[in-house]
């Protein structure tokens, strides 16, 4: 986390990541390079191309929003970032690796160690706390201080009071915070946060958006997919996707 | 993630759906249990076979009549009763069976003897005083029955130690059968073992007494009982005696031969055989029930894979590989069938303790069968908890997620 996110406007705009402005056998200027990415669903007849050659820049300590209609293809670029899906074809430099060619457990790795999720749906596990939530992702790396870890998450998003708490005692902001927390306890590079504030009412989605801005001027890389026209003026760069491609991208 | 770590993600999992744990578990419980008590069953019936045939003594040969051994027990079955009391002489002869010991030829039948106090039914057979040596029995209390005895056709009868006693009778006393009074002169020693018919419940009068007055047959016996004199001269025993019967019998082709002997030895390897055959049949239909229990594990797995699909693509999401969820799936598999299989040692070994006290069948429970039914059961969980956990570690993260 060299750089420290800018203040909202003092991110210039950044055109959508031509192809060729770049040195082409390395993305190691950027935390994200995407390049000439395709991602073709089924065959034949029924082939779907969700991902269209997309190219795509994301710098670290930036927020960025990536908005679209429905069926564009945000869904499909936010797992292929998050290593849950490898693209048909293209190449994926995350910091400065290339992760498009990566098998299974390499990029369970990668999740793991790099990169944090939050959900629309939360997806936290009903039979545990809160803070066992939370711990989840450090099982997988065969952390010690797990609790500590995890309570220090729970308390960066204001939820000290809330530790033994299963999903169903907690309000839908509340469990996002959680769902949050458990993005943030492996210290990673990279915060995905899917339609975060899709389920969410205005207060709760305001109250998460706020930590995530918090958590991007500390530092954090975060791109939002978002249909939230509220989450636009949080970005510092907002992109438009249609048909699996950019439209455009714009400063917040 | 660390095999404790999966450990307890497991057992917190299996927790978490108590009922079904449970009920997973006694498809293996029943399965082991029932393994472990069969083949104890079939080991005490073995064991018993075995202590029964080897207290006959390895040096008895018997002579039974037709070519088959079933022809001759209790004189049924339509096989002519070719043995006869001259046979039985000329089997006594040194000169021409030096080798042979003691013979005694039996015709019996069933009886009932009453007493003054009460009656009870037995087998009761004719014999000679050689019954004794040939039989290795001991007397207990008064004399056996002599050669005199034989000769003279006395009402006399020896009792063995279960059925004087049900009986009420002792030495001296006087007991009817088919109304003819005998007179008890002796009580054998008991013989003490306990198998599926007692040895000390019988009565032997003089094999003459019996051929005329009570199993019928003058002349022919239904079967001769021959000890060798060592067990080193069983088989020269065994030759001589096939002599002596091809000679008295007139025959010229031994394969043609009206009669056939069998050692003690033979009968015990063929009883146990026999007894070996059947504990493998019955363990086998108790394996079966194991593997039942084991697909009964598989399909519960696979219930629990499909209905985790959201889970598990979370933890994948959240950094878990495949080999992590494969590991986490068997071991959840493992701890059932461990424990299942584990409760059905306990019940075995339950079921071995009261069944012999309550049912009258005996159980001998030896370690093996256990650590092997044990050793299968959690074998059969693993094997069948790894399809569904293939399964759990091939799902695609996306999909897995998509699921919830
Ligand atoms: N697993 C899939 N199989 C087939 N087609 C898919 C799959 N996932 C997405 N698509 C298609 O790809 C296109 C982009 O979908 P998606 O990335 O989910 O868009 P968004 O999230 O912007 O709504 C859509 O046309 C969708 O129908
Ligand atoms: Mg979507």
């Amino acid at each position: 986390m060299i750089q420290q996110g800018g203040a909202p406007g003092s991110g210039s705009a950044r055109p959508a990541a031509p192809r060729g402005d770049f040195p082409l056998q390395t993305g190691a200027d950027h935390l994200i390079r995407l390049e000439s990415i395709t991602k073709i669903y089924g065959s034949g007849d029924a082939a779907v191309v969700a991902l269209d050659d997309f190219s795509l820049d994301v710098e670290a300590g930036e927020l960025l929003a990536v908005m679209g209609p429905s069926g564009s293809g945000k869904s499909t670029l936010m797992n292929i970032l998050g290593c849950l899906d490898t693209p048909t074809s293209g190449r994926y430099w995350f910091g400065g690796e290339d992760v498009s060619r990566l098998n299974e457990t390499q990029l369970a790795h990668v999740r793991n160690r790099r990169i944090g999720f939050v959900f629309q749906q939360f997806q936290l596990l009903p039979r545990l706390s809160a803070w066992r939530n939370v711990e989840l992702p450090l099982l997988y790396r065969g952390e010690h201080d797990r609790r500590a870890l995890a309570l220090h998450a729970l308390d960066q998003v204001g939820l000290s009071n809330r530790v033994d708490h299963r999903p169903t005692q907690l309000s839908g902001g509340q469990q996002q915070r959680v769902a949050i927390a458990r993005a943030l306890v492996t210290d990673p590079d990279l915060i995905l946060a899917d339609e975060p504030t899709g389920n969410l009412d205005s207060v709760a989605s305001r109250d998460v958006l706020a930590i995530l801005r918090d958590l991007n001027q500390q530092g954090r890389t975060i791109v939002i997919i978002t249909h939230d026209p509220e989450v636009a003026p949080v970005a510092q760069r907002t992109v438009v996707m249609r048909d699996g491609r950019l439209v455009h991208g714009v400063a917040a | 993630m660390s095999l404790l770590h999966t450990i307890e993600t497991g057992l917190r999992s299996l927790l978490g759906h108590r009922l079904r744990s449970v009920l997973t578990t006694l498809g293996i419980l029943f399965g082991v249990a029932a393994v472990i008590s069969v083949v104890g069953i079939g080991q005490a019936s073995s064991d018993s076979v075995t202590a029964r045939i080897s207290s006959l003594g390895t040096n008895l040969l018997t002579i039974t009549p037709g070519s088959t051994v079933s022809g001759g027990v209790f004189g049924g079955g339509g096989t002519a009763n070719t043995l006869t009391m001259s046979d039985v002489a000329g089997l006594i002869d040194h000169q021409n069976a030096p080798d042979v010991a003691a013979v005694a030829p039996v015709s019996q039948g069933r009886e009932s003897l009453v007493s003054t106090s009460s009656n009870w039914s037995t087998t009761v057979s004719g014999s000679t005083a050689d019954w004794l040596v040939a039989n290795s029995r001991d007397i207990g209390t008064g004399s056996f029955i002599t050669a005199s005895d034989v000769s003279s056709q006395a009402h006399v009868i020896v009792l063995g130690a279960t059925t004087a006693s049900n009986l009420g009778a002792s030495v001296g006393d006087l007991i009817t059968v088919k109304q003819i009074p005998f007179q008890v002169i002796g009580i054998l020693a008991s013989a003490g073992s306990q198998g599926f018919g007692n040895q000390d419940d019988l009565a032997v009068v003089p094999i003459t007494t019996a051929q005329g007055e009570l199993v019928g047959g003058v002349g022919s016996v239904q079967r001769i009982l021959l000890s060798s004199t060592s067990q080193a001269t069983l088989g020269s025993a065994y030759i001589e005696a096939n002599q002596v019967l091809l000679q008295t019998h007139h025959i010229t082709n031994a394969t043609q031969a009206d009669y056939s002997i069998t050692s003690s030895t033979q009968v015990l390897s063929t009883a146990q055989a026999v007894t070996q055959t059947l504990t493998i049949l019955l363990a086998s239909v108790a394996a079966i029930s194991l593997l039942v229990g084991g697909i009964g594990v598989m399909n519960i797995m696979l219930v629990s894979v499909t209905e985790r699909t959201g889970e598990i693509g979370l933890r994948k999401a959240l950094g878990a590989t495949p080999g992590d969820l494969f590991r986490q799936f068997v071991i959840e598999a493992g701890v059932l069938t461990a424990v299942g299989g584990l409760l059905g040692v306990g019940t075995g070994l339950a079921a071995g303790y009261i069944v012999p006290r309550t049912a009258n069948i005996a159980v001998t429970i030896t370690p093996l069968p256990v650590l092997i039914a044990v050793a299968v059961a959690v074998a059969v969980g693993l094997i069948f908890g790894v399809y569904p956990a293939l399964r759990a570690a091939r799902l695609a993260p996306i999909e897995a997620l998509r699921a919830q």
